[in-house]
């Protein structure tokens, strides 16, 4: 029975299959506990001191911060790759494991928090971005739509995933008219924080490089065949190591999706590049910085280039591992290509899309930016946080969703050597 | 979450809607921890609940200055007065700049500097300019900012200063999510800097790199602090907030000219009022050559440049 | 000798001269601006006026022929065409002042209307505001500076400046040492 009592008991039990586990988990959560605290530390200090700590300046005013956090929040429209097969065309193997895209999404979201908060300059006024109590300059400013859009999203994926752990829980079937629509709704969702994210880059006359009209799809190409790279292995790693079932056909699968949407991405770029360098306008000069470098007054300004090639490089071999059913169907190759094709979206939504942005600057300076360590070290930190909300997060999920772990069944066993521990390789 | 009845609080009389006190609690929990958001710097409880300036009373603005006045007077060890002049009905500032006529000698950047209280460490200009080829024209991919020759200006060389163009379409004034920037009715572009929140989305949509950002705490000598100021111009700023050239706000609300008009030894900076016929600036727009900067992007600035000769 | 009806007949020259100042607008509500601008004195060098201290037809004779100079030796005079020399603009007859092509005599406070004879789109847009530097008031009282000022009448060219130190590089802001204050 939904109740306030049992749902205080889910909240209890959630907790305790959070603090207890293996060693491999303890040694794990330690570790990331302590990079946590080192970025701790390196925020404090940007704190103290305030963002000149980091490597921006005036003339690239947003950097490392703000790259990770636009490519997770395509990691975070990802989730929604799992869901159109699964909902939409109501396909099985894929419905069970739907809900761990959405964790994952609500992991990337927590993380873009931790990003934008540690790149204003006065996170103590963090309030004045909140409707009513401070004051949001919406419909205006296309960064009060991404706060409204981000936090709907994130508040949509908490909800759906903690009702589908608590019907488990609860060993009841979850209400299909509560779940569907939701989930139907966040297809939409997902694809709105990305397309906002976008238009935030888009929408700015003043860098030529961001005002072009293909950005926001380009986003929304390369968030869909990178995002679930990270679910492929997780899946791979979650069937080796619990009960969890996942077949090769819902693995399989996915990677297929992936590959029609790399196969797009990359005829994206490629129109994007036509573009800019067939043209040849001015305006050439920022794709100029980021393939092939610029000179000017004799300095030649080259730090772009071996990242942006890489990014295009790993694109396409990635690309052509998921197209052909041979590489795709084989474990070695998949993997290889989930870890290609997600450095290159990471590299092109950083490196590839930041800087690029605004360098040259408004003035045609150009300023060489590179992370600075105290950047490293925060970014370190909130990387890690995330992988301890997704890590603990699993914890709990994994035992509930098998069914394993429910409000009668297996809470002696949380609190000794538990039976449903992910089992050691 | 699900928990809806008020916890134990320290305050002891939280039950039953007494809200202001749990107003209070929160308000002061989550000061404290704004104070820690601060990396300990100082943040009254005042200062940290203190709203956008445009909805503020007249009464609260008082307080606020006096509050002001005080601090810097803590911290400057002088009277530093803060004003608050509003806008002169009738009037929308214009400016326009010779371009045949500056030399690039930079003595406009370095007054404006003294006179709106920018950070000296780490230096803040508001006025950047760029030297560029005669040959080349208007061409901002191949200016130079840093030049450093002996005497200005360079044979083959002209110069194009470069500050905030007081747009009527200002793209910053779009982006800004908190409503921290606005244009005032005399059309100065303005930030509250108590109320920015430093996220440097307007820096980005600025497409003449006027906006400037303190990165750190700014500094500046006792000596040197200009004690004229206005809330929306050159006060002191804290760190983490954006900042850019108000028109000397401060000055040409009382009627004077900005302090690089009045600078400027070869007379290339003309100002005044675009809505009286008359003015310095009517007749620049009226007899010369004018063109603005970026043009094709809409952002219709009140700064014109021209070519006197 | 008394300068002072000299430089307020100049001044007074200078209010005549320029009908835009007599309808200078005032702002609504606001007390009429000060009537009229205060012009800084002609930048002589030390000791050379009044000119009629030396030249004063009785030691030095008129002598108009035009040649190189025994004193004022410091003077380069590179202003316009080869042909013209200091009688072209001084009075020969009343050194203490200057003379337009007419030969109607002009104040040193009132060069400006020399200037104009040859330079008229300068002297129009100087007595608008467009040409030259203002100080003062953009809705009220400025101050104006003669042509001079900018312009050595002898070696008009504006002469280059020492440039004031370049903006410091991006990569070169960095923590300020020893905090803040």
């Amino acid at each position: 029975m939904v109740n306030l009592r049992n749902f205080k008991q889910f909240i209890v039990d959630t907790i305790g299959l959070m603090a207890h586990g293996s060693r491999l988990y303890y040694a794990w959560v330690g570790f990331l506990l302590l990079l946590i605290a080192v970025g701790g530390v390196a925020y404090a200090n940007q704190l103290h001191n305030g963002l000149i700590v980091t490597n921006m300046r005036d003339q690239v005013s947003w950097g490392f911060y703000i790259g990770n956090f636009t490519f997770l929040v395509g990691v975070a429209a990802a989730s929604i790759m799992l869901v159109i097969p699964a909902y939409v065309y109501d396909w099985g193997p894929i419905k069970e494991i739907t809900i761990l895209g959405e964790m994952l999404a609500v992991t990337a979201l927590i993380m873009c928090l931790g990003f934008v908060m540690v790149d204003i300059g006065r996170p103590d006024r963090f309030w004045h971005i909140m409707p009513l109590v401070g004051h949001l300059n919406w419909p205006q400013s296309m960064l009060a739509w991404d706060v409204i859009v981000l936090n709907l999203y994130l508040l949509l994926n908490w909800f759906v995933v903690t009702y589908l752990l608590f019907s488990s829980y609860l060993e009841k079937h979850y209400n299909k008219k509560i779940v569907l629509p939701l989930v139907l709704l966040s297809i939409p969702m997902a694809v709105s924080i990305h397309t906002v994210t976008a238009y935030l880059y888009n929408g700015l006359a003043a860098r030529p490089f961001w005002n072009s009209a293909i950005l926001a799809p380009r986003f929304l190409a390369s968030a869909f065949c990178s995002g679930p790279a990270v679910l492929l292995i997780l899946l791979q790693v979650l069937r080796k190591t619990t009960r969890l079932k996942i077949t090769d056909e819902a693995i399989f699968k996915i990677a297929e999706l992936m590959a029609y949407t790399m196969g797009f991405n990359l005829f994206l770029t490629a129109a994007e590049s036509f573009k800019e360098l067939y043209s040849g306008t001015e305006h050439m000069v920022y794709f100029q910085y980021l393939l092939f470098g610029l000179e000017k007054n004799g300095v030649h300004y080259n730090t772009l280039v071996p990242f942006a090639w890489a990014s295009i490089i790993t694109g396409f071999v990635a690309f052509l591992l998921f197209l052909i059913p041979k590489t795709r169907t084989n474990w070695t190759t998949l993997n290889i290509g989930c870890v290609l094709i997600y450095t290159s979206v990471y590299i092109e939504k950083g490196m590839g899309l930041i800087i690029p942005g605004l360098t040259p600057d408004a003035l045609g300076e150009i300023f060489v930016y590179r992370p600075s360590f105290t950047e490293i070290a925060v970014a370190a930190g909130i990387f890690s946080l995330g992988a301890l909300v997704f890590t603990i997060m699993l914890k709990a999920a994994v035992p509930m969703m098998l069914g394993e772990f429910t409000i009668s069944k297996g809470r002696k066993a949380a609190d000794a050597v538990p039976e449903n521990e992910p089992i050691q390789a | 979450m699900t928990d809806l009845k008020p916890m134990h609080s320290h305050e002891g009389s939280v039950d039953s809607g007494s809200c202001d006190s749990r107003r209070e609690f929160l308000g002061t929990a989550v000061a404290a921890v704004a104070v820690a958001l601060t990396g300990c710097g100082k943040l009254s409880k005042e200062e940290f609940l203190q709203h956008n300036f445009r909805e503020l009373s007249k009464d609260e603005i008082q307080t606020i200055i006096a509050r002001l006045e005080a601090e810097y007077k803590e911290k400057f060890h002088k009277t530093v007065k803060v004003g608050n002049e509003a806008a002169m009905p009738g009037v929308i500032f214009g400016y326009a700049l010779d371009l045949s006529r500056c030399i690039g000698c930079r003595r406009c950047v370095h007054a404006c500097v003294k006179e709106n209280n920018q950070s000296r460490d780490p230096e803040i200009q508001w006025i950047r300019v760029l030297e560029m080829e005669k040959e080349e024209g208007v061409n901002i991919q191949h200016a130079e900012q840093y030049y450093n020759p002996d005497e200005v200006p360079r044979e083959g060389h002209f110069y194009m200063p470069v500050q905030c163009q007081q747009c009527k379409k200002p793209p910053c004034v779009k982006v800004c999510p908190v409503g921290a920037t606005w244009r005032e009715k005399d059309g100065i572009v303005v930030v509250d800097y108590n109320w920015c929140i430093g996220c440097r989305y307007c820096m980005a949509a600025c497409p003449y790199g006027a906006r400037h950002f303190n990165w750190g705490e700014p500094h500046i000598k006792d000596a040197d602090v200009n004690p004229d100021t206005h809330y929306l111009g050159n006060r002191p700023r804290p760190k983490g907030v954006v900042e850019k050239c108000t028109f000397c706000i401060q000055r040409t609300r009382k009627g004077l000219y900005p302090a690089c008009v009045e600078i400027c030894p070869t007379g290339s900076r003309k100002f005044g009022n675009l809505l009286d016929a008359k003015s310095e600036i009517r007749q620049v727009l009226e007899s010369k050559r004018v063109f603005k900067l970026k043009e094709d992007l809409n952002t219709q600035p009140n700064f014109f440049y021209f070519y006197g000769v | 000798m008394n300068t002072a009806p000299i430089r307020f007949a100049g001044l007074t020259l200078l209010l005549l001269a320029m009908p835009s100042f007599a309808h200078e607008p005032s702002k609504k509500g606001e007390p009429v601006a000060q009537e009229g601008i205060q012009v800084p004195k002609p930048p002589f060098s030390e000791g050379v006026f009044p000119c009629t201290a030396c030249h004063d037809g009785k030691q030095l004779k008129v002598n108009t022929q035009r040649r190189e100079l025994a004193m004022h030796s410091e003077i380069e005079l590179k202003h316009g065409p080869d042909s013209r020399w200091c009688l072209d603009c001084h009075d020969a007859n009343s050194r203490d002042n200057l003379h337009l092509a007419s030969g109607e005599k002009v104040e040193f406070t009132a060069s400006f209307k020399l200037c104009g004879q040859c330079h008229g789109d300068k002297f129009r847009d100087w007595r608008v505001g467009v040409h030259g530097k203002r100080t003062g008031s953009w809705n009220g009282p400025k101050q104006y500076l003669l042509c001079v000022h900018c312009h050595d009448p002898h070696s008009p060219h504006f002469k280059p400046l020492k440039p004031m130190p370049p903006p410091t590089r991006p990569e070169d802001i960095k923590l300020r040492k020893g905090g803040a204050r």
